[in-house]
Protein backbone atom coordinates (compact mmCIF):
# COMPACT_ATOMS: atom_id res chain seq x y z
CA UNK A 1 0.00 0.00 0.00
CA UNK A 2 1.90 3.13 -1.16
CA UNK A 3 2.57 5.98 1.30
CA UNK A 4 0.53 4.35 4.05
CA UNK A 5 2.80 5.52 6.89
CA UNK A 6 2.75 9.09 5.63
CA UNK A 7 -1.03 8.98 5.34
CA UNK A 8 -1.51 7.50 8.79
CA UNK A 9 0.97 9.85 10.46
CA UNK A 10 -0.79 12.90 9.01
CA UNK A 11 -4.23 11.63 10.01
CA UNK A 12 -2.97 10.69 13.48
CA UNK A 13 -1.54 14.16 14.12
CA UNK A 14 -4.51 16.01 12.65
CA UNK A 15 -7.17 14.02 14.52
CA UNK A 16 -5.04 13.30 17.61
CA UNK A 17 -6.90 9.99 17.86
CA UNK A 18 -5.59 6.56 17.07
CA UNK A 19 -8.73 4.79 15.91
CA UNK A 20 -10.26 7.70 14.08
CA UNK A 21 -6.97 8.07 12.19
CA UNK A 22 -7.27 4.47 11.01
CA UNK A 23 -10.83 4.99 9.83
CA UNK A 24 -9.88 8.18 8.03
CA UNK A 25 -6.95 6.57 6.23
CA UNK A 26 -9.17 3.70 5.19
CA UNK A 27 -11.76 6.12 3.84
CA UNK A 28 -9.11 8.22 2.14
CA UNK A 29 -7.67 5.23 0.29
CA UNK A 30 -11.12 4.27 -0.89
CA UNK A 31 -11.65 7.83 -2.11
CA UNK A 32 -8.25 7.80 -3.78
CA UNK A 33 -9.06 4.53 -5.50
CA UNK A 34 -12.34 5.85 -6.83
CA UNK A 35 -10.87 9.21 -7.80
CA UNK A 36 -7.87 7.82 -9.61
CA UNK A 37 -9.32 9.03 -12.90
CA UNK A 38 -8.85 12.59 -11.60
CA UNK A 39 -5.17 12.06 -10.94
CA UNK A 40 -3.41 13.88 -13.74
CA UNK A 41 0.13 13.14 -12.81
CA UNK A 42 2.33 14.98 -10.38
CA UNK A 43 3.53 13.76 -7.03
CA UNK A 44 1.48 10.71 -6.01
CA UNK A 45 2.35 11.14 -2.33
CA UNK A 46 1.14 14.76 -2.32
CA UNK A 47 -2.00 13.76 -4.16
CA UNK A 48 -2.73 11.10 -1.56
CA UNK A 49 -1.89 13.39 1.36
CA UNK A 50 -4.30 15.96 -0.07
CA UNK A 51 -7.09 13.39 0.07
CA UNK A 52 -6.13 12.33 3.60
CA UNK A 53 -6.01 15.96 4.69
CA UNK A 54 -9.43 16.71 3.22
CA UNK A 55 -10.90 13.57 4.77
CA UNK A 56 -9.51 14.71 8.12
CA UNK A 57 -11.11 18.12 7.77
CA UNK A 58 -14.45 16.52 6.95
CA UNK A 59 -14.11 14.39 10.06
CA UNK A 60 -13.04 17.36 12.21
CA UNK A 61 -16.04 19.37 11.08
CA UNK A 62 -18.44 16.48 11.52
CA UNK A 63 -17.25 15.69 15.02
CA UNK A 64 -17.02 19.37 15.92
CA UNK A 65 -13.39 18.93 16.81
CA UNK A 66 -12.62 22.29 15.33
CA UNK A 67 -13.27 24.55 18.25
CA UNK A 68 -14.46 28.12 18.03
CA UNK A 69 -10.95 29.57 18.21
CA UNK A 70 -9.95 27.63 15.12
CA UNK A 71 -13.13 28.40 13.23
CA UNK A 72 -12.53 32.07 13.65
CA UNK A 73 -8.99 31.66 12.45
CA UNK A 74 -8.00 34.89 10.85
CA UNK A 75 -4.81 35.30 8.88
CA UNK A 76 -4.77 39.05 9.53
CA UNK A 77 -4.90 38.62 13.29
CA UNK A 78 -2.45 35.75 13.20
CA UNK A 79 0.05 37.53 11.04
CA UNK A 80 3.61 36.52 11.69
CA UNK A 81 5.71 38.87 13.68
CA UNK A 82 8.71 39.08 11.41
CA UNK A 83 10.22 42.22 12.81
CA UNK A 84 12.97 41.68 15.31
CA UNK A 85 11.20 43.32 18.23
CA UNK A 86 8.19 41.00 18.09
CA UNK A 87 10.20 37.78 18.27
CA UNK A 88 9.58 35.62 21.30
CA UNK A 89 12.54 36.19 23.56
CA UNK A 90 13.10 32.69 24.72
CA UNK A 91 16.11 30.47 24.92
CA UNK A 92 15.45 26.89 24.08
CA UNK A 93 17.27 24.10 25.82
CA UNK A 94 19.35 21.96 23.50
CA UNK A 95 17.26 18.93 24.45
CA UNK A 96 13.58 19.64 24.62
CA UNK A 97 11.25 17.50 26.66
CA UNK A 98 9.76 15.29 23.97
CA UNK A 99 6.48 14.72 25.80
CA UNK A 100 6.01 18.47 26.33
CA UNK A 101 6.82 19.00 22.67
CA UNK A 102 4.26 16.42 21.55
CA UNK A 103 1.63 18.13 23.70
CA UNK A 104 2.60 21.54 22.38
CA UNK A 105 2.25 20.34 18.78
CA UNK A 106 -1.13 18.79 19.54
CA UNK A 107 -2.24 22.05 21.15
CA UNK A 108 -1.58 23.99 17.95
CA UNK A 109 -4.61 24.94 15.85
CA UNK A 110 -5.02 22.35 13.15
CA UNK A 111 -4.15 24.92 10.45
CA UNK A 112 -0.71 25.35 12.02
CA UNK A 113 -0.32 21.69 12.83
CA UNK A 114 -0.83 20.51 9.27
CA UNK A 115 1.85 22.75 7.74
CA UNK A 116 4.28 21.76 10.49
CA UNK A 117 3.66 18.02 10.04
CA UNK A 118 3.91 18.21 6.25
CA UNK A 119 7.11 20.24 6.48
CA UNK A 120 8.99 18.48 9.28
CA UNK A 121 7.81 14.88 8.91
CA UNK A 122 7.22 14.59 5.21
CA UNK A 123 9.85 17.12 4.16
CA UNK A 124 7.51 18.76 1.66
CA UNK A 125 8.50 22.05 0.08
CA UNK A 126 6.40 25.18 0.62
CA UNK A 127 5.00 24.73 -2.88
CA UNK A 128 3.94 21.13 -2.17
CA UNK A 129 2.39 22.07 1.18
CA UNK A 130 0.52 24.87 -0.56
CA UNK A 131 -0.92 22.32 -2.99
CA UNK A 132 -1.86 19.79 -0.31
CA UNK A 133 -3.47 22.31 2.04
CA UNK A 134 -4.88 24.50 -0.73
CA UNK A 135 -3.04 27.63 0.44
CA UNK A 136 -0.89 30.34 -1.05
CA UNK A 137 2.84 29.72 -0.63
CA UNK A 138 3.11 32.91 1.43
CA UNK A 139 0.44 31.61 3.79
CA UNK A 140 2.36 28.35 4.20
CA UNK A 141 5.43 30.33 5.19
CA UNK A 142 3.59 32.55 7.66
CA UNK A 143 1.70 29.65 9.26
CA UNK A 144 4.88 27.66 9.62
CA UNK A 145 6.62 30.62 11.25
CA UNK A 146 3.63 31.15 13.51
CA UNK A 147 3.53 27.48 14.49
CA UNK A 148 7.18 27.59 15.47
CA UNK A 149 6.72 30.79 17.44
CA UNK A 150 3.97 29.12 19.43
CA UNK A 151 6.06 26.05 20.10
CA UNK A 152 8.99 28.19 21.17
CA UNK A 153 6.74 30.14 23.53
CA UNK A 154 5.30 26.93 24.97
CA UNK A 155 8.64 25.23 25.45
CA UNK A 156 11.09 28.02 26.07
CA UNK A 157 12.24 29.66 29.22
CA UNK A 158 11.21 33.26 28.62
CA UNK A 159 12.18 34.44 32.11
CA UNK A 160 15.85 33.72 31.59
CA UNK A 161 15.93 35.91 28.58
CA UNK A 162 13.96 38.69 30.19
CA UNK A 163 16.34 38.62 33.15
CA UNK A 164 19.27 38.77 30.81
CA UNK A 165 17.76 41.74 29.01
CA UNK A 166 17.07 43.57 32.27
CA UNK A 167 20.60 42.90 33.44
CA UNK A 168 21.89 44.24 30.17
CA UNK A 169 19.83 47.42 30.41
CA UNK A 170 20.93 48.01 34.01
CA UNK A 171 24.52 47.84 32.95
CA UNK A 172 24.04 50.60 30.39
CA UNK B 1 20.93 43.03 5.53
CA UNK B 2 18.98 44.37 8.49
CA UNK B 3 17.65 42.31 11.38
CA UNK B 4 14.01 42.68 10.30
CA UNK B 5 14.76 41.29 6.88
CA UNK B 6 16.89 38.53 8.31
CA UNK B 7 14.12 37.47 10.72
CA UNK B 8 11.64 37.27 7.88
CA UNK B 9 14.02 35.01 5.96
CA UNK B 10 15.10 32.73 8.81
CA UNK B 11 12.19 30.30 8.42
CA UNK B 12 12.61 29.82 4.68
CA UNK B 13 16.34 29.66 5.39
CA UNK B 14 16.09 26.69 7.77
CA UNK B 15 13.60 25.11 5.34
CA UNK B 16 16.02 25.37 2.39
CA UNK B 17 13.58 27.54 0.49
CA UNK B 18 15.90 30.45 -0.27
CA UNK B 19 17.89 30.92 -3.43
CA UNK B 20 21.63 30.95 -3.18
CA UNK B 21 22.04 34.71 -3.06
CA UNK B 22 19.58 35.14 -0.19
CA UNK B 23 21.09 32.14 1.59
CA UNK B 24 24.50 33.76 1.50
CA UNK B 25 22.99 37.09 2.62
CA UNK B 26 21.42 35.41 5.64
CA UNK B 27 24.60 33.52 6.48
CA UNK B 28 26.63 36.70 6.36
CA UNK B 29 24.14 38.42 8.65
CA UNK B 30 24.10 35.50 11.10
CA UNK B 31 27.86 35.73 11.43
CA UNK B 32 27.64 39.41 12.32
CA UNK B 33 24.53 39.53 14.50
CA UNK B 34 24.38 37.66 17.81
CA UNK B 35 20.71 38.36 18.31
CA UNK B 36 19.65 36.85 14.97
CA UNK B 37 22.11 33.99 15.43
CA UNK B 38 20.34 33.20 18.72
CA UNK B 39 16.94 33.14 17.03
CA UNK B 40 18.42 30.91 14.33
CA UNK B 41 19.83 28.51 16.94
CA UNK B 42 16.37 28.31 18.53
CA UNK B 43 14.82 27.50 15.18
CA UNK B 44 17.30 24.74 14.47
CA UNK B 45 16.80 23.26 17.96
CA UNK B 46 13.07 23.37 17.48
CA UNK B 47 13.24 21.84 14.03
CA UNK B 48 15.50 19.02 15.19
CA UNK B 49 13.24 18.30 18.15
CA UNK B 50 10.03 18.33 16.13
CA UNK B 51 11.58 15.93 13.65
CA UNK B 52 12.36 13.63 16.56
CA UNK B 53 8.71 13.72 17.70
CA UNK B 54 6.75 10.51 17.19
CA UNK B 55 6.17 9.53 13.58
CA UNK B 56 3.08 7.39 13.78
CA UNK B 57 3.56 4.42 11.50
CA UNK B 58 0.48 2.70 10.17
CA UNK B 59 -0.58 -0.07 12.55
CA UNK B 60 -0.21 -3.65 11.42
CA UNK B 61 -3.27 -4.85 9.62
CA UNK B 62 -4.32 -1.44 8.31
CA UNK B 63 -3.03 -2.21 4.82
CA UNK B 64 -4.96 -5.49 4.79
CA UNK B 65 -8.11 -3.77 5.97
CA UNK B 66 -7.82 -1.12 3.27
CA UNK B 67 -7.26 -3.78 0.64
CA UNK B 68 -10.32 -5.73 1.71
CA UNK B 69 -12.30 -2.52 1.69
CA UNK B 70 -11.41 -1.64 -1.90
CA UNK B 71 -13.60 -2.91 -4.72
CA UNK B 72 -12.04 -6.33 -5.21
CA UNK B 73 -11.26 -7.25 -8.82
CA UNK B 74 -12.46 -10.86 -8.42
CA UNK B 75 -15.48 -10.14 -6.25
CA UNK B 76 -17.85 -8.74 -8.83
CA UNK B 77 -19.10 -11.11 -11.49
CA UNK B 78 -19.66 -8.87 -14.48
CA UNK B 79 -17.99 -5.86 -16.08
CA UNK B 80 -16.30 -4.59 -12.93
CA UNK B 81 -13.73 -7.33 -13.15
CA UNK B 82 -11.83 -6.06 -16.19
CA UNK B 83 -12.42 -2.46 -15.19
CA UNK B 84 -10.74 -3.10 -11.88
CA UNK B 85 -7.82 -4.80 -13.55
CA UNK B 86 -7.40 -2.03 -16.09
CA UNK B 87 -7.58 0.59 -13.36
CA UNK B 88 -4.93 -1.24 -11.36
CA UNK B 89 -2.67 -1.58 -14.39
CA UNK B 90 -3.23 2.06 -15.27
CA UNK B 91 -2.39 2.99 -11.70
CA UNK B 92 0.93 1.16 -11.88
CA UNK B 93 1.82 2.77 -15.22
CA UNK B 94 0.78 6.21 -14.01
CA UNK B 95 2.75 5.92 -10.79
CA UNK B 96 5.85 4.84 -12.66
CA UNK B 97 5.40 7.64 -15.19
CA UNK B 98 4.79 10.30 -12.58
CA UNK B 99 7.77 9.24 -10.51
CA UNK B 100 9.92 9.57 -13.57
CA UNK B 101 8.34 12.88 -14.56
CA UNK B 102 8.66 14.39 -11.12
CA UNK B 103 12.37 13.66 -11.20
CA UNK B 104 12.55 15.77 -14.36
CA UNK B 105 10.34 18.49 -12.96
CA UNK B 106 12.37 18.79 -9.82
CA UNK B 107 15.36 19.58 -11.96
CA UNK B 108 17.24 16.54 -10.75
CA UNK B 109 18.36 15.69 -14.24
CA UNK B 110 22.14 15.72 -14.73
CA UNK B 111 21.77 18.89 -16.81
CA UNK B 112 19.65 20.55 -14.13
CA UNK B 113 22.15 19.69 -11.40
CA UNK B 114 25.03 20.98 -13.52
CA UNK B 115 23.15 24.22 -14.18
CA UNK B 116 22.71 24.66 -10.43
CA UNK B 117 26.36 23.89 -9.74
CA UNK B 118 27.53 26.30 -12.41
CA UNK B 119 25.24 29.04 -11.10
CA UNK B 120 26.46 28.45 -7.55
CA UNK B 121 30.06 28.71 -8.71
CA UNK B 122 29.27 31.96 -10.51
CA UNK B 123 27.46 33.50 -7.53
CA UNK B 124 30.18 32.36 -5.13
CA UNK B 125 32.87 33.95 -7.27
CA UNK B 126 31.01 37.28 -7.20
CA UNK B 127 30.07 37.14 -3.51
CA UNK B 128 33.47 36.11 -2.31
CA UNK B 129 35.09 38.63 -4.63
CA UNK B 130 37.17 35.77 -5.91
CA UNK B 131 36.85 36.01 -9.64
CA UNK B 132 40.32 35.04 -10.68
CA UNK B 133 43.47 33.35 -9.42
CA UNK B 134 45.40 34.75 -12.33
CA UNK B 135 44.64 38.20 -13.67
CA UNK B 136 45.25 38.94 -17.26
CA UNK B 137 44.76 41.29 -20.10
CA UNK B 138 45.44 38.68 -22.74
CA UNK B 139 45.39 34.92 -23.11
CA UNK B 140 49.18 34.56 -22.93
CA UNK B 141 49.36 34.79 -19.16
CA UNK B 142 46.16 32.89 -18.46
CA UNK B 143 46.66 29.83 -20.62
CA UNK B 144 50.10 28.87 -19.21
CA UNK B 145 48.77 29.36 -15.69
CA UNK B 146 46.47 26.34 -16.14
CA UNK B 147 49.43 24.11 -17.09
CA UNK B 148 49.97 21.47 -14.43
CA UNK B 149 46.78 22.47 -12.64
CA UNK B 150 44.46 20.69 -15.06
CA UNK B 151 44.67 17.46 -17.00
CA UNK B 152 43.58 19.27 -20.15
CA UNK B 153 44.41 22.52 -21.94
CA UNK B 154 41.44 24.87 -22.17
CA UNK B 155 41.12 27.05 -25.24
CA UNK B 156 41.85 30.51 -23.79
CA UNK B 157 41.10 33.57 -25.90
CA UNK B 158 40.65 37.25 -25.39
CA UNK B 159 37.60 38.81 -27.03
CA UNK B 160 38.37 42.47 -26.32
CA UNK B 161 37.70 43.29 -29.96
CA UNK B 162 34.12 42.12 -29.50
CA UNK B 163 33.84 43.99 -26.17
CA UNK B 164 34.21 40.85 -24.08
CA UNK B 165 37.73 41.29 -22.65
CA UNK B 166 39.32 38.36 -20.84
CA UNK B 167 39.84 39.38 -17.20
CA UNK B 168 41.41 36.30 -15.72
CA UNK B 169 41.09 32.65 -14.85
CA UNK B 170 40.76 30.40 -11.84
CA UNK B 171 40.18 26.80 -10.92
CA UNK B 172 36.73 25.59 -9.98
CA UNK B 173 35.46 22.25 -8.85
CA UNK B 174 32.33 21.22 -10.72
CA UNK B 175 30.69 17.89 -11.33
CA UNK B 176 33.30 16.22 -9.16
CA UNK B 177 36.36 17.40 -11.10
CA UNK B 178 38.60 20.45 -11.42
CA UNK B 179 37.53 22.69 -14.28
CA UNK B 180 38.85 25.86 -15.89
CA UNK B 181 36.91 29.03 -15.16
CA UNK B 182 37.60 31.91 -17.53
CA UNK B 183 36.30 35.29 -16.50
CA UNK B 184 35.16 37.74 -19.14
CA UNK B 185 33.77 41.20 -18.64
CA UNK B 186 31.11 43.00 -20.58
CA UNK B 187 30.70 46.60 -19.44
CA UNK B 188 30.18 46.21 -15.70
CA UNK B 189 29.11 42.57 -15.78
CA UNK B 190 31.20 39.45 -15.43
CA UNK B 191 30.75 36.23 -17.31
CA UNK B 192 32.10 32.94 -16.03
CA UNK B 193 32.97 30.46 -18.76
CA UNK B 194 33.58 26.96 -17.38
CA UNK B 195 35.43 24.45 -19.53
CA UNK B 196 36.14 20.77 -18.95
CA UNK B 197 36.54 17.66 -21.10
CA UNK B 198 33.49 15.87 -22.50
CA UNK B 199 34.98 12.55 -23.57
CA UNK B 200 32.99 10.79 -26.26
CA UNK B 201 30.46 13.58 -26.66
CA UNK B 202 29.63 14.94 -30.09
CA UNK B 203 29.60 18.69 -30.76
CA UNK B 204 26.24 20.26 -29.92
CA UNK B 205 24.47 23.53 -30.47
CA UNK B 206 24.12 25.80 -27.45
CA UNK B 207 21.27 25.20 -25.03
CA UNK B 208 20.09 28.28 -23.17
CA UNK B 209 18.45 28.06 -19.76
CA UNK B 210 18.46 30.04 -16.54
CA UNK B 211 18.76 29.51 -12.83
CA UNK B 212 17.62 32.01 -10.19
CA UNK B 213 17.50 34.66 -12.88
CA UNK B 214 20.99 34.01 -14.24
CA UNK B 215 21.06 33.16 -17.93
CA UNK B 216 23.10 30.06 -18.67
CA UNK B 217 24.24 28.56 -21.94
CA UNK B 218 26.07 25.33 -22.54
CA UNK B 219 27.40 23.43 -25.51
CA UNK B 220 29.97 20.84 -26.45
CA UNK B 221 32.76 21.69 -28.87
CA UNK B 222 35.78 19.65 -29.88
CA UNK B 223 35.43 17.26 -26.95
CA UNK B 224 35.00 20.01 -24.34
CA UNK B 225 32.01 21.03 -22.21
CA UNK B 226 31.36 24.77 -22.20
CA UNK B 227 29.08 26.40 -19.63
CA UNK B 228 28.64 30.18 -19.62
CA UNK B 229 26.77 31.97 -16.84
CA UNK B 230 26.41 35.65 -16.07
CA UNK B 231 24.20 38.37 -14.70
CA UNK B 232 23.98 40.11 -18.08
CA UNK B 233 20.79 39.75 -20.11
CA UNK B 234 19.98 36.50 -21.89
CA UNK B 235 20.53 38.37 -25.16
CA UNK B 236 23.94 39.59 -23.97
CA UNK B 237 24.94 36.06 -23.06
CA UNK B 238 23.78 34.81 -26.46
CA UNK B 239 26.08 37.38 -28.11
CA UNK B 240 28.95 36.27 -25.91
CA UNK B 241 28.37 32.63 -26.82
CA UNK B 242 28.34 33.43 -30.52
CA UNK B 243 31.61 35.39 -30.15
CA UNK B 244 33.24 32.48 -28.30
CA UNK B 245 31.97 29.95 -30.79
CA UNK B 246 33.00 31.90 -33.87
CA UNK B 247 36.41 32.45 -32.25
CA UNK B 248 36.81 28.72 -31.87
CA UNK B 249 35.65 28.16 -35.44
CA UNK B 250 38.19 30.69 -36.79
CA UNK B 251 40.93 28.89 -34.94
CA UNK B 252 39.89 25.58 -36.43
CA UNK B 253 40.15 26.93 -39.96
CA UNK B 254 43.40 28.82 -39.31
CA UNK B 255 45.91 26.38 -37.86
CA UNK B 256 48.48 29.16 -37.73
CA UNK B 257 46.42 31.22 -35.30
CA UNK B 258 45.97 28.27 -32.97
CA UNK B 259 49.67 27.47 -33.11
CA UNK B 260 50.56 31.06 -32.17
CA UNK B 261 48.66 30.74 -28.97
CA UNK B 262 50.69 27.78 -27.77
Amino acid sequence: MPHLDAAYNLARWLTRREHDAEDIVQEAYLRAFNAFGNFHGGDARCWLLTIVRNTCYTWLTRTRQRDAAVDSFDEAIHEVPTNASADPYVILEQHLDQEALRQAIEALPVEFREVLILREFEGLSYRQIADVANLAVGTVMSRLARARHRLAEALGAPRERVDAKEAASEMR
Amino acid sequence: MKCDESRALLHPYVDDELDLVKTLDVETHLRDCNECAGVHRNLVTLQTSVRAAPYYRAPAGLAARIRSNLPAPAAAASFRWPVGRIAAAAAVVLLAATTWMSVLWLGNSPEGLLASEVTSAHVRSLMADHLWDVKSTDQHTVKPWFHGKLDFAPDVRDFSASSFPLEGGRLEYISGRPVAALVYRHEKHYINLFIWPAPGQADSGEVATNRQGYPIAHWVHAGMNYWAVSDISAEGLRQFVSVVRSGAATAATQPGAAAMQN
